[in-house]
């Protein structure tokens, strides 16, 4: 256990100083707060301290019935909320024993997929933008926006959608879906490349990123960091691949793992998975099959036996578990989200030791992290 | 010489007083047009409009934002170093102002015509680096301290190339002209461009570039903006400036670009020399280029981290500079 970094013990390591960054910090990613030591513009020590979105999702589950958590869930994660909606969806199935209609698995992919794709646009924005590249943000949003057009189209929502349900999904898609998205994958290739020449191939942005904030396999292992940071580092470990859920095992696609583990490699990872996650809707979008999308009698009230479920699916940032107990009754006895920005952040004090202020900045941009879902 | 403005009236302290508050004038008007600029073309390089209410193209935009900042109460928080704070936005305005009255904007049209000139308008660079050490420490926040610490440590650095870069054409003016000749006189350098029909940036082209990049830092302008490097320091030296104390720092950085392509304009691109319009157009024209240019550049690049800034002026520019310098001197000598 590090000890605590105080703001009054200035003079602790000699020339040292307290830094405060955060929660109210331009590039804090939300409400995120660092506690520094620093020496110069060398960073001593580092302390993260997180609560300032706490929201209390845990405990709002335990008083409401178990259909009533699923708006919740998207809300968790605002960027990848479809994944995590579904993931939760997919843990009550689980535990119910539900059958879930061909066509609505198919529909789940194609969204959460396009969703991991919204989700590491998004990134690429931030990350370029916390390096000081102000450009490439506008570009990827205007991406984004499309994929957000489309899933509100279907979902009725932008961002904290509330698609699926107990069995399936709530609406279902159209031949315009299908065009749009496939319209949208087309483009997307071409605007990879653009961002390629603009960004990836830049000489300051790869002297930014290249061996800054090298987060090792066994730090990773120690830390249970996972998701691209996990992949960049060597480790070819996607709950996808690993223990699929859902149908991911009919799919052919890669893990695609680089063993630098620093940002630029955390780059490169998101870029590879975001065209594996075309290779997947392509393929769902092609081999949709009709029928329904609900099962006849869809679950509205239930009360599961007393027991425990554990479901892991991989969301834009990593492992994502939810962990279910029922004590027989209507209401949950407990759901734990174990969600994966938590444990991402938790590397953080051993990675930031030893960079400088601008380092620091790229390598909490670098992992991707989203304070609510830490906070929960 | 009666081709300066300052000698046109019969009391030089009358002269001296008109000229100032010419350039004054002038240059609010050339901010407010540049801060119109950089938003339009970053607005055009990031595929939005830009300013578009106020005025046509949102032109008088500025303007209205001038106005609001003037109109706001000026807020001293209670933890500053209360002299250095109140003192240090004027101390990175006046230098501006200074530096920006000793250009030959047209044949017969400079405010002040001085055999150093040059070494003037650098004297007056490197004073505002005070100002903006002053409002980093008085301003007793840590963000601001770092900013003004980098600022400090960026900008002694890259004065090195930048005077090297350009006394490798003050030396080249020297061997070309005769006795009289002056290679400080911004005036004379813009002459003998325009008199030997070609400008200095084909003969001296590693100068040139040299001159730009650490131009580029001495105005804290991306990609070397570090001092005020938002995502990192929020704002750097001028964190806990507001109003129209902020708006000096903002009046100072814009007018310092445009210092530095000015005297680009002079050294490299024949000052008002060019045919058919006017001299003082040519000038404009080819200052707001190189302005453009370094906008251009802003929006484009990401930020370079401070020991890489740092090592690329000491590492790269300066034994560059120093080397050019050294060929120039070699080849003058010889021809």
């Amino acid at each position: 256990m590090p000890e605590e970094i105080r703001e009054d013990d200035a003079g602790a390591m000699g020339e040292s100083y307290y830094l405060n960054m955060g929660p109210q910090h331009p590039s804090m990613h939300g409400v995120l707060r660092l506690k520094l030591r620093l020496l110069g513009e060398e960073i001593q020590d580092a302390e993260p301290v997180i609560g300032y979105a706490h929201r209390a999702h845990e405990k709002m589950a335990e008083n409401r019935i178990w259909p009533m958590f699923l708006p919740n869930t998207s809300r968790v994660d605002y960027l990848s909320g479809m994944i995590y909606n579904l993931a939760y969806c997919q843990a009550i199935e689980k535990m119910l024993d539900i059958e879930v209609p061909e066509r609505a698995q198919y529909i789940r992919v194609i969204v959460s997929e396009l969703n991991r794709i919204s989700s590491h646009l998004l990134w690429i924005a931030t990350y370029v933008m916390d390096i000081g590249g102000v450009t490439p943000f506008l570009y990827l949003w205007d991406d984004r926006e499309i994929i957000l057009d489309i899933m509100d189209r279907v979902t009725g929502s932008r961002l904290t959608y509330c698609y699926g349900r107990f069995g399936g999904v709530t609406m279902d898609v159209d031949d315009l879906f299908c065009e749009q998205t496939s319209a949208f994958l087309d483009r997307l290739v071409g605007r990879m490349v653009e961002y390629d020449k603009l960004v990836r191939k830049n000489v300051i942005f790869i002297q930014r990123s290249k061996g800054v904030g090298v987060i090792d396999a066994d730090t990773c292992r120690q830390y249970g960091v996972t998701g691209p940071s996990l992949r960049a580092a060597g480790v070819a470990y996607d709950v996808r691949r690993a223990e699929p859920y859902g149908i991911y095992d009919r799919f052919d696609f890669e893990v695609p793992t680089l063993t630098e583990g620093d940002c630029l490699a955390r780059y490169d990872v998101r870029v590879r998975e975001i065209e594996e996650a075309s290779k997947i809707i392509r393929q769902a979008l092609r081999d949709l099959p009709g029928g329904l999308v609900m099962p006849e009698k869809p679950k509205k009230k239930f009360k599961p036996s007393p027991g425990e479920t554990y479901f892991a699916v991989e969301s834009a940032r990593g492992h994502f578990g939810m962990y279910l107990v029922s004590d027989g009754s209507e209401t949950p006895f407990k759901i734990k989200l174990r969600t994966p920005s938590f444990s991402n952040l938790a590397a953080m004090p051993k990675v930031l030791r030893g960079t400088m202020v601008a380092d620091t900045i790229a390598i909490v941009g670098s992992i991707d992290i989203v304070l609510p879902e830490i906070d929960r | 010489m009666p081709d300066t403005v300052v000698n046109l009236v019969d009391s030089p302290a009358l002269g001296v007083l008109i000229g100032i508050a010419g350039v004054m004038a002038a240059l609010t008007v050339n901010v407010l047009f540049l801060v119109w600029l950089e938003r339009k073309v970053s607005a055009w390089i990031q595929r939005r409009m830009g300013p578009t209410e106020v005025g046509p193209f949102g032109m008088l935009q500025t303007i209205a934002d001038m106005l609001k900042l003037i109109s706001k109460q000026l807020i001293t928080p209670r933890h500053v170093d209360k002299p250095l704070y109140h003192i240090a936005p004027v101390f990175v305005f006046v230098p501006v102002v200074a530096a920006a009255s000793l250009f030959p904007f047209d044949e017969h049209v400079s405010l002040q015509n001085l055999d150093i000139g040059l070494v003037l308008v650098f004297a007056f660079g490197g004073l505002g680096i005070v100002g903006i050490f002053m409002a980093g420490w008085g301003s007793n926040n840590k963000y601001a301290l770092l900013g003004a610490m980098r600022a400090v440590a960026q900008n002694i650095s890259y004065e090195i190339p930048l005077i090297l870069s350009t006394l490798s054409v003050v030396l080249m003016v020297n061997a070309m002209g005769d006795a009289n000749t002056n290679g400080m006189n911004l005036a004379q350098v813009a002459s003998m461009q325009h008199d030997k029909g070609f400008w200095f940036v084909l003969v001296q082209p590693v100068a040139a570039v040299i001159y730009f990049i650490a131009a580029l830092a001495e105005t804290n302008r991306a990609p070397f903006d570090i001092p005020e490097a938002e995502s990192e320091l929020v704002a750097g030296f001028h964190t806990e400036y507001s109003g129209m104390r902020f708006a000096l720092f903002f009046f100072a950085e814009y007018s310092n670009m445009f210092i530095v392509a000015m005297v680009a304009t002079v050294l490299f691109f024949g000052g008002w020399s060019g045919p058919l319009l006017p001299g003082a157009m040519w000038f404009f024209l080819k200052t707001y280029a190189i302005v453009f240019v370094m906008i251009w550049i802003r929006w484009t690049f990401p930020r370079l981290r401070f020991d890489q800034l740092m090592s690329f002026c000491w590492l790269v520019l300066i034994p560059l500079s120093i080397l050019n310098l050294l060929v120039t001197a070699f080849i003058a000598r010889a021809v």
